[in-house]
């Protein structure tokens, strides 16, 4: 039996400048059918998820709904039809309650929202509680919120981009059911990602992207995570060795009881957080984004003072109460997790984004800069990590975010630093460069540095890190040797269920 | 009259058009825009406002076209800003510095011209109530408007479903775009409000508050609107809170004048200025300290 295509994309195109992001697309989804769009960063996942939701409208080719041609010129056109999305960074407004969330989208008044939002969770296995306001929900329930909203619309096609990204694994499992429930329904799923396994134990259709086009159309529990590999990729998944036999050396970087309260509502305050980063050795922090991160790095960094000195050690020092330029003299680094306007100015050109950290690799005479030093780093960088682009004068924005990680990373790299603190260093970056990079941090752990990861990718840090730690709520846990734990225990710990 | 009555008679009327203007801002900064000329969207309507009631001796045709000539200005402010995406605080201000030299240009040969105010009403009743009876509660009917009006946006923007709309728009744009609310439009439509209210505010001032044209007869007003907004961290009842508290302490000047206070004149003048400072102070500290304990 053949079910019938709910929504087909015939020769659908879209160019954003000289970047072709979709090229005659053809898709097919049907009704009560879970269907994967797989690919890397930057293949044209995201905008072809906008030409549907109508964000975004296609230069050429077709949309058809139930077999009849349709014109999406804006999100309302779509909602009408039956399309609801969920987005990868929700849509969500957090000095407002549950209720009031919904209700923007959904008609009726908030006590029958109220009735509606508990039903609906009860029946799906989406429990919220309705009065909540947004900013003190979890990730998890966040999504939560957002699918609810979309399903009181009575979808037929129900969007969810990248939904795993940001869930630890239990809340993925959770989600998994609610989508299956949803199936069982007859609701169409487009489930937009780049983690294989999720798609070949959830989805039963997927359509390949790669550089904007489709590369293949394929049942993905008839194939191995290898062969999807390679559709999305064009290549071999890359590998990457890693063993740690050295033993560490002394302390580098020290935590000492670090508490610092937080700055704004929306902010996390990091308790009693202690950590020794010892040379030689990777240490990674595990945690959902709004757990501490930001206020952690921050602290490291140099950004935000400690209140008191002895809460950050470096080499030895305490510099809790110093500022980034004297931790950088002592042999840290830093690479922020915001490439543009942190890691790098994104109007400022490559070879004086250099400068910024590099001035004192000899760029500099009396206060006066030497161009031909600047140009000669800048080039060097370029060429041993791999950056592709114009030359040390083009501009940081203009690049791709894999292509500037690379050049942040490796400006930072070649400092030479003795301490290094790196905040989500694949994030956005497509797999090979991702590879690169972290082969690169390896190399540099090899050679005697200390490193700090803090990331959002447990394959990552899974990867790369000798011990893990996890951040929750702005408590960090004891370390985990690598070798020793699985997935499934840090997942406990990155929810709160384990301490 | 005592000091006193004086207070209770005049306190309203002296509020008004910083509160017309401060909850006209307020609309226009929940939607996540910052429109810096109140001041000359105020100057315009009062200039307006006046020519048509020396003119027709009509207040009302007066106030209508205070309302729509600073609504069009707003819109200016509009189109820079939402259309072309120029730079708020740049816009605001060319319009604020448009809209003082318009009104220095139309009002020019009306300069020291009078006319007359409005008839004030008692309240039925009430008004006989002893000391408040013939003062707090007998007033113009723009002050008896101007008190439903503020209940009724105070109704609006937490209570209904366009309120709701109007926080979202300001909390995240992107997001009220994406699930499919016109956020330009609602953005357009606020600034209008706000340009209306200010027209209203600028109009009250030069035809029924000081029913005489003098250039620059504003007078900064439309600053202490702005600072207004901060002060009642955009909750209707705290901005007319402070709009009152603001009335009390213009008239506190002229009163302390009357009884003969040995303190120059310009201190006085200059003290609802030194208060606005103070008090954004004040909330900043607090706002600060708050944060420490958490």
């Amino acid at each position: 039996m053949r079910k019938q295509a709910l929504l087909t994309l015939s020769g659908v195109s879209k160019r954003y400048g000289t970047v072709q992001a979709n090229q005659a697309i053809d898709l097919e989804v049907k009704s009560g059918s879970i269907h994967a769009i797989l690919g890397e960063n930057g293949a044209g996942k995201s905008t072809l998820m906008k030409l549907i939701y109508g964000v975004e409208h296609p230069d050429d080719g077709s949309i058809a709904w139930n077999g009849a041609p349709v014109q999406l010129s804006r999100p309302s056109d779509a909602q009408a039809l039956g399309i609801g999305m969920v987005f990868q960074h929700f849509s969500l407004f957090e000095t407002l309650s549950v209720v009031q969330n919904v209700s923007l989208m959904v008609p009726g008044r908030p006590a029958e929202i109220a009735t509606k939002i508990g039903d609906l969770g009860r029946k799906f296995g989406l429990v919220v509680d309705p009065d909540a306001m947004v900013h003190t929900l979890s990730v998890g329930e966040r999504q939560r919120v957002e699918i609810i909203r979309c399903l009181l619309l009575n979808p037929k096609l129900l969007i969810l981009d990248e939904p795993t990204s940001v869930l630890p694994p239990q809340s993925v499992k959770l989600l998994f059911e609610t989508l299956r429930k949803l199936q069982a329904e007859g609701t169409a799923i487009l489930f937009i990602s780049h983690k294989l396994e999720e798609i070949r134990a959830l989805c039963d259709e997927a359509t390949v992207l790669r550089d904007g086009k489709v590369t293949g159309r394929v049942d993905p529990r008839a194939h191995s995570a290898r062969d999807l590999a390679q559709m999305m990729i064009g290549r071999d998944m890359p590998h990457l060795a890693v063993s740690n036999s050295a033993q560490p050396g002394e302390v580098r970087l020290r935590l000492h009881n670090l508490s610092h309260p937080r700055a704004t509502q929306f902010g996390t305050t990091l308790t009693d957080v202690n950590l020794d980063l010892r040379a030689g050795q990777v240490i990674g922090i595990a945690g959902i984004s709004g757990n501490g991160q930001q206020e952690l790095a921050a602290l490291i960094s140099g950004e935000l003072r400690a209140r008191k000195p002895e809460m950050v050690q470096i080499m030895g020092q305490a510099v809790g109460r110093r500022g980034p330029m004297h931790r950088r003299a002592l042999g840290f680094t830093f690479v922020p997790e915001e490439r543009l306007g942190r890691g790098a100015v994104p109007e400022m050109s490559l070879a004086d984004n250099s400068l910024l950290t590099a001035h004192g690799q000899g760029m500099l005479r009396g206060g006066f800069i030497k161009r031909r030093v600047e140009q000669s780093f800048t080039r060097r960088c370029m060429e041993d990590f791999d950056v592709r682009t114009s030359g040390p004068d083009a501009e940081a924005g203009a690049l791709s975010g894999g292509n500037l990680q690379k050049f942040i990373l490796g400006r930072e790299i070649m400092l030479a630093p003795d301490v290094m603190l790196v905040s989500q260093p694949t994030w956005g970056v497509d797999i090979g460069a991702a590879t690169a990079i972290r082969r690169r941090l390896i190399e540099m752990r090899d050679n005697g540095a200390a490193i700090l990861v803090i990331s959002e990718e447990l394959e990552e840090l899974f990867e790369i890190c000798d011990i893990l730690h996890v951040l929750h709520e702005g408590r960090l846990s004891t370390g985990l040797p690598a070798a020793d734990t699985t997935a499934e225990e840090v997942g406990a710990y990155m929810i709160g269920a384990r301490l | 009259m005592s000091a006193v009555e004086f207070l209770l008679a005049g306190t309203l009327a002296a509020a008004l058009p910083l509160l017309l203007a401060a909850l006209g801002e307020m609309v226009v900064e929940k939607t996540g825009l910052l429109n810096l000329g109140l001041e000359g969207m105020m100057a315009v309507g009062a200039a307006i406002a006046f020519i048509c009631v020396y003119h027709t001796g009509a207040h009302v045709l007066g106030f209508m076209a205070a309302a729509i000539v600073s609504a069009i200005l707003a819109m200016v402010f509009a189109f820079l800003v939402i259309l072309v995406k120029a730079n708020q605080v740049a816009a605001g201000l060319a319009i604020g510095v448009l809209g003082l030299g318009l009104s220095a240009l139309f009002g020019k040969t009306y300069e020291s011209l009078t006319i007359s105010g409005l008839p004030e009403y008692g309240l039925p009743l009430l008004s006989h109530i002893p000391l408040i009876g013939p003062t707090l509660l007998t007033q113009d009917i723009v002050v008896w408007l101007a008190v439903i009006g503020t209940i009724a946006l105070w109704y609006v923007l937490n209570k209904t479903k366009l309120g709701l709309i109007i926080t979202a728009v300001g909390e995240n744009a992107e997001a009220a775009r994406a699930i499919g609310y016109p956020v330009a439009v609602i953005r357009c439509a606020a600034v209008a409000f706000g340009g209306t209210m200010c027209g209203l505010a600028g109009a009250y001032a030069s035809t029924v508050y000081t029913p005489l044209w003098a250039d620059g007869m504003i007078a900064g007003r439309g600053w202490i609107a702005l600072a207004l907004v901060v002060f009642g961290t955009w909750q209707t009842g705290r901005v007319a809170f402070g709009a009152l508290l603001f009335g009390i302490l213009s008239l506190g000047e002229l009163t302390a004048q009357a009884i003969g206070v040995a303190i120059p004149s310009q201190v006085l003048s200059s003290l609802p200025y030194l208060v606005t400072i103070l008090m954004l102070v004040v909330i900043s500290r607090h706002q600060f300290r708050a944060s420490k304990r958490l």
